[in-house]
């Protein structure tokens, strides 16, 4: 990183007068009644005036005090922050899809209709299940209508029930989720191997249950071993098994949902299918369905009669729309660009090596670093910072000094089960001289926190800024600019 | 450092009971686990809960957790002061950090809690 000295806000490079344009003067009557009547703006207050260069400049310099997956690893747990292939960027940029108008035609954008309806197809095969819909606008927003649909199935018997179930290690969103389809959520704890408590379960499943929402593998990298009992168990009582398909990366090309008896998941093709997110999205979260809950899909969904795609809006017992128009079109086509790509080997390699470059780190780590649950990982492991607290480093900490290394930290305190967590996912998209960079530093950081404690407990030292106040910027955050 | 007159829960919340009502709050230990407290959820007067229904919810600098009632009952009243200062919890978990009072429905379901040195005794068992 070159940033030696401190950025200006916009409006402290700014001075009265400054423009970025000149326009020529006019060489007809002005007639300023024209625009007699209309809530014009004179102008804003404090509205930063600079130069072109100036600007440019700024948001340049900006710019690359950021981090990216095009810069170095990224190993947020459960985020899945891969790298985006440039070829995705180029086909999704061609201008037949860029310039198509969502409102056109559907005879004139027939190859738009089967690229979709292809993205389905392979996507169907992949997970097992029996339909999909692209619509939702990411994950959290596809477990939304996964449930909605699960609700409108219930629904439909007489009784849309009460109560849905959701193990301790979840993702946060999913009890937000069934919230805001009017269940009310119960935890099921998790076991000493970490995994969902058959027992528990057991105990907490009854004819009001509407589902069980399962990560699998879950946050830990733990793949639910007994979700064939599980499924059983949750299906014997009329509930259904949703899927939170947030880790796919772990299982696509070598184990399918659909086989183990899920009936509704959900995808995010921002993960999963290395489009980008997190601040480069937008996401994409795709639900696919047992024939069961087909029914409820939302409009529109994509047919195909003799090879003619149309739109088909006539589905009497759909959920209704989710999104406006048909999901994130140049997203899913970036998403299909990898899987072709790739191949269905390919796509099996992608699992394999995710799994491979997790346990290569948590390999050369423990021992170093506690892990709380000894149980084998798949595409991520979970650490914590037990070993550090006695010289009195958090986890924070470690992040903080991460950053001095020139490395993204890793997601932190989450999931809640193991207190001061570290969780790292490196992806498959990590060579093994990148993955021996982070591993190296994390070493040197566990040496750090015996040798000198303080060097982490004040890190970041070399970075843009410095440690920042975060109960301050949680309590009183300042959100505008003012003189 | 746990008061001996409270009743604990294996979530970490105290109660201290005063004739009918209690006062609930979380514990020096949960306040440690959570960090920094940025934000309390206080529920409505009069909300109603079963045991281990969820009551409010906390929000730190790491995480949105939910505050479970230990026992059945009704809140009464609210630690209007966490709306300012949450941090509250963080400096006297045990004391001015108290978040709600209850009117509880069942007093004798207080015998499933825990006292201070079988808290302790449970604290310490989870550290292994």
């Amino acid at each position: 990183m070159i940033n030696v000295i401190r950025e200006p806000l916009i409006f402290e490079i700014s001075s009265p007068g400054k423009t970025a344009f000149k326009v020529p003067v006019l060489d007809v009557p002005e007639k300023k009644e024209l625009l007699a009547g209309l809530p014009l703006r004179a102008d804003i207050e404090g509205f930063p005036e600079v130069s072109e260069t100036e600007i440019t400049r700024h948001f340049t310099r900006l710019s690359q005090t950021n981090y990216c997956v095009d810069l170095g690893i990224y190993p947020l747990g459960s985020c899945t922050m891969k790298y985006n292939p440039k070829i995705n960027e180029k086909v999704a940029s061609l201008p037949g899809f860029t310039q198509a108008h969502p409102l056109a035609p559907e005879e004139l954008v027939q190859g738009n209709l089967e690229l979709m309806k292809t993205l389905e197809k392979l996507l169907l095969e992949i997970t097992g299940m029996d339909a999909i819909t692209l619509q939702p606008a990411a994950g959290a927003h596809g477990e939304l209508t996964g449930m909605m649909l699960i609700r409108a199935y219930h629904q439909a018997q007489g009784n849309p029930r009460k109560y849905v179930l959701i193990p301790d290690s979840a993702h946060g969103t999913n009890p937000s989720s069934a919230h805001l389809c009017g269940y009310t959520v119960k935890e099921i704890k998790s076991n000493e191997r970490g995994t969902v408590s058959v027992d528990d379960l057991a105990r907490e499943m009854n004819e009001e249950v509407a589902a069980l929402m399962l990560t699998n593998p879950n946050t830990l990298g733990v793949f639910e071993s007994d979700i064939c009992q599980i499924a059983e168990l949750v299906h014997s009582k009329g509930g259904f098994l949703y899927m939170d398909g947030a880790n796919l990366n772990a299982l696509a090309g070598i184990t399918r949902p659909g086989d183990l008896k899920v009936d509704v998941m959900h995808l995010n093709l921002h993960k999963t299918f290395s489009t980008p997110h997190g601040g480069g999205g937008p996401g994409s979260g795709p639900v696919a369905v047992k024939k069961i809950l087909e029914p409820f899909l939302p409009v529109p969904v994509i047919e195909e009669i003799g090879g003619t795609y149309y739109l088909n809006y006539d589905r009497p017992q759909t959920i209704g729309r989710v999104r406006s128009f048909y999901g994130q079109f140049l997203v899913a086509l970036k998403a299909l660009a990898y899987i072709l790509s790739l191949g269905p080997e390919g796509i099996k390699e992608m699992a394999e090596t995710a799994v491979l470059n997790s346990n290569y780190i948590r390999k050369n780590l423990e021992g170093l670093y506690e892990l709380k649950y000894d149980t084998p990982t798949l595409h991520e492991c979970v650490f914590s910072d037990k070993y550090q607290r006695e010289y009195g480093v958090t986890n924070l900490d470690i992040s903080k000094r991460l950053l001095d290394y020139g490395l993204h930290p890793p997601t932190m305190s989450f999931p809640l089960i193991v207190h001061g967590a570290l969780m790292i996912e490196p992806t498959e998209t990590e060579s093994r001289r990148d993955l021996d960079l982070f591993i190296e530093a994390m070493k040197a950081i566990a040496r750090e926190a015996k040798e000198n404690p303080d060097l982490l407990r004040t890190a970041p030292h070399i970075t843009y800024v410095r440690r920042l106040d975060e109960v301050q910027a949680a309590r009183n955050p300042i959100l505008r600019w003012e003189k | 450092m746990y008061p001996e007159n409270f009743y604990y829960s294996q979530d970490h919340e105290w109660l201290k009971v005063e004739g009918e009502e209690a006062v609930l709050g979380i514990t020096d230990f949960a306040q440690k686990q959570l960090g920094d407290i940025i934000y309390v959820d206080l529920p409505v007067v009069g909300k109603t809960v079963e045991a281990h229904q969820t009551l409010t919810t906390v929000e730190s600098v790491k995480s949105v957790s939910d505050v479970y009632s230990p026992v059945a009952g009704e809140v009464i009243e609210v630690n209007q002061q966490l709306i300012q200062t949450p941090e509250l919890i963080n400096r006297d978990p045990h004391g001015e950090g108290w978040i709600l009072k209850l009117r509880l429905k069942d007093k004798s379901e207080l015998n499933n809690l825990m006292r201070a040195a079988d808290y302790e005794k449970y604290l310490e068992g989870l550290e292994h």
